[in-house]
């Protein structure tokens, strides 16, 4: 920009705004890297962390055998477990919150799980009306993992590799 | 006669260009401010006090949540404290890993700064562009971690996991055909390094872009040339960091004056700024984020040729192998103890700091032998920077609060904490 004979074309001329604008126009006529949620998404990652699921064995028999390490490392203070022994004689959680609106997602839950009961799935889209409905007990805990156990199984099979 | 008295005005902490929730009091004469007065707390959230009550392990996932823009380097931080504490070396591969991770977090806070600076200054299309570039260092965030900002991947003697082997794909959907599908993953098809590797190429370009729309830009160098002007003494002695220090000529930079994980290693240089002003602030994080780009390019060479361990293997400090876990009897009760009592970290007291996007981030920790921290302080570098506010207003029209806030990179989380 020494020279200012230069100097004063690129100044009269509005050089650097026409290139700016050449840029622009250019992405005006490129494809449009849009993604059309929720009709689709972006890449997800078997690692990822949302929503919560309580996983079952293949038998039907829950895997949860109330050992409150989660409850004891959530950071949060989100999980609230009571446990007593069941009919068989088998130690069972009698009570298993997750209040989602204390919930961080940061993952040491499922990293602390012995029997991989507790884990986060890939669900991100979920809502509630209340905050009573943000409250996931056992049963809506479990009914998660039931309808996931097919991507679950998958994703804790896919980085299996690296825990 | 009327007696003329000046006019106080609030700014924030409702305001968009306000960064979060600021409260600035402006005493204005006409459209000259003569004193800003920064008001903070809005966003504290107790998180040195939090601390003492969390043990070494959950107040990992604390410290993404202080400068919620650069979250690897917070915890990157962190990690060294405790890490000094135990007097323990951390495996090489991690380092590097840790290395790579600060770039990456670097260009993210970078991008988001340029992009929300150019719209606080009236160009709207270079957010666009830097939010392009963003989402694909977040896939990169969420393939290694499993969340797109909020990562917990640092661990005290580590990192948690090792870099996938597979990068995480786009699906097919009634939008796009099977062409552009095959066009969307073609970069995602080998591991998270092919894909770092393929963005490291592409990022200059993209780098170059945003000159484009800004850098010769007569609007852009009006609003910003002269604006904010600090000088070198008083850049040090206001305590400044990071990209603002350096715009004012220091060169002062903790990943080459105190070098800590692999950047003793690595080639890269340090932008400096000549004027101070935030024409030059720019400037330094333009340059920074190609700097960034080749130690990325140098990080993955070197993690593609080493594999190795992640992790201490100390079941003191890191938790076992799953594998091991479910069949060892020692191991799993490594692992209880870990995640329930928590590591035991010697007494005594450690600084430690870390180069972060924004400046200086450091953890004072002292222990008292337990397993939490006795207590925390959290160095934030945008607290030492808002404090500036003032001096650095003062006698600007009411136009340039909103461009001198911004060139600071100020993110609540870390001053509020």
């Amino acid at each position: 920009m020494a020279n200012p004979v230069k100097r004063w074309f690129q100044s009269f001329f509005l050089l650097e705004m026409l290139r700016g604008m050449r840029l622009t126009g250019r992405y005006f006529f490129a494809r449009k890297f849009t993604v059309q949620y929720p009709e689709e998404t972006t890449p997800q990652s078997p690692r990822f962390r949302g929503l919560h699921a309580l996983r079952r064995y293949e038998n039907g028999e829950e895997r949860c055998i109330a050992c409150k390490l989660c409850e004891a490392v959530c950071p949060a203070l989100a999980i609230t477990i009571e446990s007593e022994e069941r009919s068989d004689g088998t130690r069972r959680t009698s009570r298993y919150d997750i209040d989602l609106s204390k919930c961080i997602f940061c993952g040491l839950c499922e990293e602390s799980c012995p029997v991989d009961s507790i884990v986060e799935s890939r669900v991100l889209s979920y809502h509630a009306e209340t905050r009573s409905e943000l409250l996931y007990d056992k049963i809506r805990l479990l009914g998660n993992g039931d309808r996931l156990e097919g991507e679950l199984a998958r994703d804790r099979q896919a980085d299996s590799s690296y825990r | 006669m009327p007696e003329i008295s000046n006019f106080t005005m609030n700014f924030g902490p409702q305001h968009p260009s306000a960064h979060g929730v600021l409260r600035l009091v402006l005493e204005l004469d006409g459209e000259v401010i003569e004193r800003a007065d920064p008001h903070i707390g809005l966003l504290h959230r107790a998180t040195e006090k939090l601390a003492e009550h969390k043990t070494f392990l959950q107040n990992l996932p604390y410290m993404d949540r202080l400068d919620y823009v650069s979250m690897m380097c917070n915890e990157h931080a962190y990690c060294r404290a405790v890490e000094g504490l135990l007097g323990i070396e951390i495996p090489q591969r991690a380092q590097y890993i840790r290395t790579l991770f600060d770039e990456i977090t670097r260009v993210l806070n970078h991008l988001l700064w340029l992009g929300a600076y150019a719209l606080d200054v009236g160009a709207m299309s270079v957010f666009l562009y830097c939010f392009r570039e963003r989402e694909d260092l977040m896939d990169v965030y969420e393939a290694v971690s499993g969340a797109r900002m909020h990562a917990a991947y640092y661990r005290p003697g580590g990192v948690y996991r090792d870099l996938p082997a597979q990068m995480p794909q786009y699906e097919a959907s009634p939008y796009r055909d099977a062409k552009r599908l095959e066009e969307l993953n073609a970069n995602r098809g080998g591991s998270v390094l092919d894909f770092i590797e393929d963005f490291t190429r592409r990022f200059p370009g993209y780098v170059d872009e945003y000159e484009t729309l800004l850098t010769d830009n007569r609007i852009w160098k009006q609003r910003t040339v002269g604006i904010g002007v600090v000088a070198p003494e008083r850049a040090i002695a206001l305590g400044f960091t990071g990209p603002m220090l350096r715009a004012s000529g220091v060169a002062w930079d903790l990943r080459r004056t105190q070098p800590y994980a692999a950047y003793a290693d690595l080639d890269f240089e340090i932008p400096l700024g000549k004027e101070g002003d935030c024409y030059d602030r720019y400037l330094v994080r333009v340059a920074e984020m190609r700097e960034s780009n080749k130690i990325i390019a140098q990080c993955v060479d070197w993690l593609r040729k080493n594999p190795g361990p992640v992790m201490v293997d100390d079941y003191k400090v890191a938790p076992p192998p799953r594998e091991e876990m479910k069949t060892s009897m020692e191991a799993l009760i490594h692992h209880f103890k870990l995640f329930s009592e928590g590591m035991i970290v010697p007494a005594g007291e450690i600084y430690a700091a870390v180069e972060a996007p924004k400046g200086e981030f450091g953890i004072y920790l002292l222990s008292d032998g337990a397993n939490k921290p006795y207590r925390m302080k959290i160095r934030a570098p945008g607290f030492s920077h808002l404090a500036a506010m003032d001096e650095m207003a003062k006698g600007h029209m009411i136009a340039d609060v909103v461009a001198i806030l911004a060139t600071m990179d100020i993110v609540f989380g870390e001053i509020d904490r």
